[in-house]
């Protein structure tokens, strides 16, 4: 397929590896901030094509494996009621709540339906007068204008059976708040292009200012990849620590204007709880006061809910990239993709699924 | 979740409120929401996620990655000791995404 093809090319990819070999001196940690990103680097071996001192730490970029399992348990609850028709993105179904997963909801008899975008939700919103249907409204900024888009669009249809339950992060607070860590280990950054695509980049200065850590915006193909490890690697072996692009075809500096425009409109920044990692201020959205009647949260009585997590999953720790998913006792035992103990196993950018499926003849 | 992935957009309408277009990857057809690429044109390669076209592929750009590769050999002189070989296995539905 075009400008997917190209960008794995064996050959390509191997030169490229090649001359970051004869490149770098010294030990460096990069972190890949997306999970798609990780997959990648997972699915193609990238990591073993590195030089020994260049590490790769994946970062927090799953939104499934962040959203707060007190989220999860009231979208379960949610969904149990029997006028909801339940949609979320297909990710979300086998992660675990404190008792059980949506796809359970859906097996004791719950419309719980996987849509492929926010507007399929809208749809039915429109065909079932007589249903609420409530679209759980997950993501980074890549899915927000998406989600965004459901919102408006069924104001414009008068619809008053349609509801988000939003649960929306943000990469750069993310970003800061590993900077900030006393264990944190990274040297540079490749951030995620398609979050740029949609922000821009200018967000990432401030990062790179203050931290004096260099930030290197970069696709998900595995030239990709490689292009964006060895021109962060050029900084951080040149002592410089700048912002740059590498996903260039996909990411303008200015980012997506019509889409911030609405993204502005419908969102409100607000403090979130990141899953296995805690709050981090300012570092969400939620609907704004003028689309509040949208909001899940208000129009179902969910309040109460208390969350218990396993107290065995590893998540947070592997989201911040202290530890990776092998050094976790339960991993590919006690924890599969098909009974998972945390997110990141099920999760198609999760770090443990990545190595579950990439990795299985090492367990 | 931020599975983003390039296709060609091969028609545009209206459609009551939005702006839809049919955009084809690898010969499957999709419907998009266009609403966030006013500028795209029928022919365009755009880049899509959840239904919404987000980016315009720039043609200009997408072959420089080979140049830097040809740039990066050339101010790394000769090999010495070459890395593993990429892993082959193509068992997943393609692009890849945040």
């Amino acid at each position: 397929m075009k400008y997917l093809s190209e960008y794995r090319q064996p050959e390509a990819v191997q030169r490229c590896a090649a001359a970051i070999h004869r490149r770098v001196t010294r030990p460096w940690n990069l972190m890949e901030i997306c999970g798609g990103q990780t997959h990648t680097i997972m699915r193609f071996g990238l990591d073993a094509m590195l030089p020994a001192q260049v590490r790769m730490i994946h970062g927090p970029g799953c939104p499934v494996c962040v959203t707060p399992v007190e989220m999860l348990d009231k979208a379960i609850r949610i969904a149990s009621f029997p006028e909801v028709i339940f949609c979320s993105y297909g990710d979300m179904l086998r992660v675990p709540g404190s008792e059980r997963d949506l796809l359970a909801v859906k097996a004791a008899g719950g419309d719980v339906r996987v849509v492929y975008s926010p507007l399929d939700a809208v749809q039915l919103a429109e065909r079932h007068p007589e249903r609420q249907v409530v679209f759980f409204a997950i993501g980074f900024e890549t899915t927000a204008p998406a989600n965004a888009m459901a919102v408006l669009h069924a104001e414009r249809l008068g619809l008053a059976n349609f509801f988000c339950l939003v649960s929306h992060v943000l990469v750069p607070p993310a970003m800061q708040a590993v900077l900030s860590s006393p264990r944190n280990l990274v040297h540079g950054f490749l951030a995620a292009g398609h979050v740029c695509a949609v922000m821009g980049t200018r967000q990432y200065e401030p990062i790179v200012r203050q931290f004096h850590t260099p930030v290197v915006v970069t696709g998900f193909e595995p030239l990709d990849l490689l292009q964006g490890i060895s021109m962060c690697l050029a900084q951080l072996e040149q002592g410089r620590a700048e912002l740059e692009i590498q996903y260039r075809r996909v990411v303008r500096p200015e980012g997506n204007r019509v889409a911030q425009e609405q993204l502005q409109r419908v969102f409100t920044t607000v403090t979130r709880k990141w899953r296995g990692i805690g709050e981090i201020p300012a570092s969400g959205w939620a609907l704004s006061e003028a689309y509040a009647r949208f909001d899940a949260e208000q129009r179902f009585d969910v309040g109460d809910v208390v969350a218990d997590e396993s107290p065995e999953c590893l998540a947070g720790e592997v989201l911040q990239g202290h530890r990776k998913p092998l050094e976790c006792a339960a991993f590919g035992t006690r924890c599969t993709p098909e009974h998972p103990l945390g997110a990141p196993m099920v999760s198609g950018e999760g770090a443990c699924a990545a190595y579950y499926r990439y990795r299985r003849q090492s367990v | 979740m931020c599975l983003g992935i390039p296709g060609k957009l091969v028609e545009l309408r209206q459609q009551g409120e939005l702006v839809m277009g049919k955009v084809e990857f690898g010969g499957i057809l999709k419907e998009v929401c266009m609403a966030y690429l006013p500028e795209a044109e029928v022919g365009d390669y755009v880049l899509v996620h959840v239904g919404f076209a987000i980016s315009r592929i720039d043609e200009s750009e997408a072959a420089e990655i080979f140049e830097y590769v040809e740039q990066i050999e050339q101010m790394s002189g000769e090999a010495d000791d070459e890395p593993p070989g990429l892993r082959t296995a193509e068992t997943q539905a393609e692009g890849q995404g945040s």
